[in-house]
């Protein structure tokens, strides 16, 4: 293709884009915000996977023992803690050890616990690690029943909330964010059929003059990729930097948050959106120059 | 070179432009199409163009069956055909340069290409001292004339004028009438409508009437009527 056709394309696109230049904002704008949504659920999402990750590694299940379990019984559980894939890691807790455990987190105050070294009030534990969070509340159930086992225990309820959150927040931004995008879609059809329109006389001397399909539908398309290229553009920004901004501040206030802060993730991120927008456009243009530029 | 065989033209409603039209145009000739409004001359000219398919028969351009011509090889037959209107079609936010030239960009040609091409044509129009000029602020005739220069520009091998003369007055039409004989006497092919009696009669061609979609009449050095 020539260089001259080239410039013909970006020039009759350009003086469209100015030509209806409300529209032509609107179309950008209502990207913009969808865009701005997507990129906003999917990095919620991201750190709400990230802080799950965190906290799997913090939850652990732990088996209390009966008093009266022997040396062989504990061997006995250790023995299946070993045959169980699920697990991590695991160690042994004798009470001596927890107590001392108990003491060391009292400090100052650990003369409250003075005298319970005669009848230690604590049990013998196993604290064991799964591989992943939801491995943990079946693991507990095995250990449940057990004769030589009194209690088990895990972080009950605070995994599964945080998953069922990053769950509703993956919907809710994915619903909002169809829905959005399917409107920017439209509105870029509305966009480019007012410049089809507005153009519908050249378009009939082109056709006269023998310009091919693609030469007529070109300029529309390059518009509508425009618009969507710019709507994106804008929220990548908008997103980038709001991002950066958000982290450093919680970085500063709440340090023990673990925040995702992968600049190549965060930058791959961007470019999908990016590339989104230029489909949205895309898709616009197609739809009004098929149904409206009956070439 | 363009033949029409049994070509019959149903518009929807049941109007009948065409019916069962033979005709064969030769390479060079000079033929006005005469005839009362509504004979079926600019459907005629549109089966030869493409702009419409006849309902039955066969038209043939330069030996190629254009009735099964592919919608996308309509824009390839279309360049070999320049176009004429009574009403210029130019496009008014362009120069007359631009006009020009545009008629030129479609088909791919280079800058260079245009910058030789576009100035010759207004040269032989007459207008080259207007190339940078609006198409408003032209006569109707110069107007016309840009048009005629945008028709020729890529050389094509048939001109097909739908009343040409239509909007203007007789000096106007004479001398735009010299323009297309130059053309004519170049080897290009050119079919005129036009209503323009004593043109027709004057300038001897070939003169093809129809009236009620039919034709009623075809003489070589021919005048308007009988
Ligand atoms: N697109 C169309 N749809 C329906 N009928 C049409 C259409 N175009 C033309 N006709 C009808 O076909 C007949 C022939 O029309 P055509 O335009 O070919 O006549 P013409 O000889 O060019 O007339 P004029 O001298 O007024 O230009 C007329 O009755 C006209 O009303
Ligand atoms: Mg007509």
């Amino acid at each position: 293709m020539r260089l001259r056709t080239i410039c013909y394309y970006f020039r009759e696109a350009l003086q469209s884009i100015l030509r209806n230049s409300w529209l032509s904002v609107a179309s950008i704008g209502v990207v913009a915000v969808s865009l701005l949504i997507l990129g906003g659920s999917l990095l919620i999402v991201l750190n709400a996977g990230n802080v799950a990750d965190n906290l799997e590694s913090s939850v652990e299940v732990s088996i209390f023992l009966k008093d009266e379990a022997t040396p062989e019984q504990i061997k006995e559980i250790e023995n299946k803690l070993i045959g169980l894939s699920e697990v991590a890691q695991y160690v042994f807790v004798t009470k001596e050890k927890a107590l001392e455990e108990m003491k060391q987190d009292f400090g100052e105050e650990k003369d409250i616990l003075a005298g319970l070294e005669e009848k230690n009030p604590l049990p013998d534990t196993f604290r064991v690690k799964t591989h992943m969070v939801e491995q943990v509340a079946p693991l507990a159930r095995q250990f449940e029943g057990l004769a030589q086992v009194d209690e088990v225990r895990y972080g009950q309820g605070v995994v599964e909330q945080l998953m069922a959150l990053s769950h509703w927040v993956r919907i809710a931004g994915l619903t909002t964010m169809v829905l959005l995008g399917v409107a920017a879609v439209f509105l870029i059809a509305t966009t480019i059929r007012l410049s089809v329109f507005a153009r519908r006389r050249e378009i009939e001397i082109m056709k006269f003059l023998g310009a091919t399909n693609w030469f007529v539908r070109l300029p529309f398309l390059l518009e509508g990729m425009f618009l969507g290229l710019a709507g994106s553009f804008i929220s990548v920004a908008a997103i980038y930097y709001g991002y950066f901004l958000i982290i450093n501040s919680i970085q500063v206030s709440l340090p023990f948050v673990p925040m995702v802060s992968d600049r190549d993730l965060i930058i791959l991120l961007m470019e999908g959106l990016l590339f989104l927008g230029l489909l949205i456009g895309a898709a616009g243009s197609m739809i009004s120059v098929r149904r409206f530029l009956k070439v | 070179m363009i033949q029409l065989f049994n070509v019959t033209k149903m518009y929807p409603g049941g109007i009948k432009a065409l019916d069962d039209v033979s005709i064969r145009f030769k390479k060079g000739e000079f033929i006005f199409l005469v005839g009362p409004s509504g004979a079926g001359k600019s459907t005629l000219m549109k089966l030869i163009y493409r702009e419409e398919h006849p309902t039955r028969g066969q038209v043939i351009f330069n030996g190629k069956n254009i009735t099964r011509l592919r919608q996308r090889e309509v824009p390839y037959l279309r360049r070999k055909i320049g176009m004429v209107f009574q009403d210029f079609r130019l496009l008014p936010q362009k120069t007359v340069f631009e006009n020009i030239a545009f008629a030129m960009e479609i088909t791919g040609a280079s800058s260079r290409e245009i910058k030789r091409a576009v100035p010759e044509v207004l040269e032989m129009v007459g207008l080259a001292h207007k190339a940078n000029e609006f198409p408003e602020h032209l006569s109707g005739g110069e107007q016309q004339r840009v048009s005629i220069s945008r028709a020729i520009v890529n050389r094509p091998v048939l001109i097909i004028a739908d009343e040409p003369t239509g909007n203007l007055d007789p000096d106007t039409s004479w001398g735009l009438m010299n323009l297309f004989l130059d053309i004519s006497q170049r080897g290009t092919t050119i079919i005129m409508a036009t209503h323009a009696w004593d043109i027709v009669s004057n300038m001897k061609k070939r003169v093809v009437e129809l009236a009620g979609g039919q034709i009623v009449r075809d003489e070589e050095k021919g005048t308007y009527s009988l």
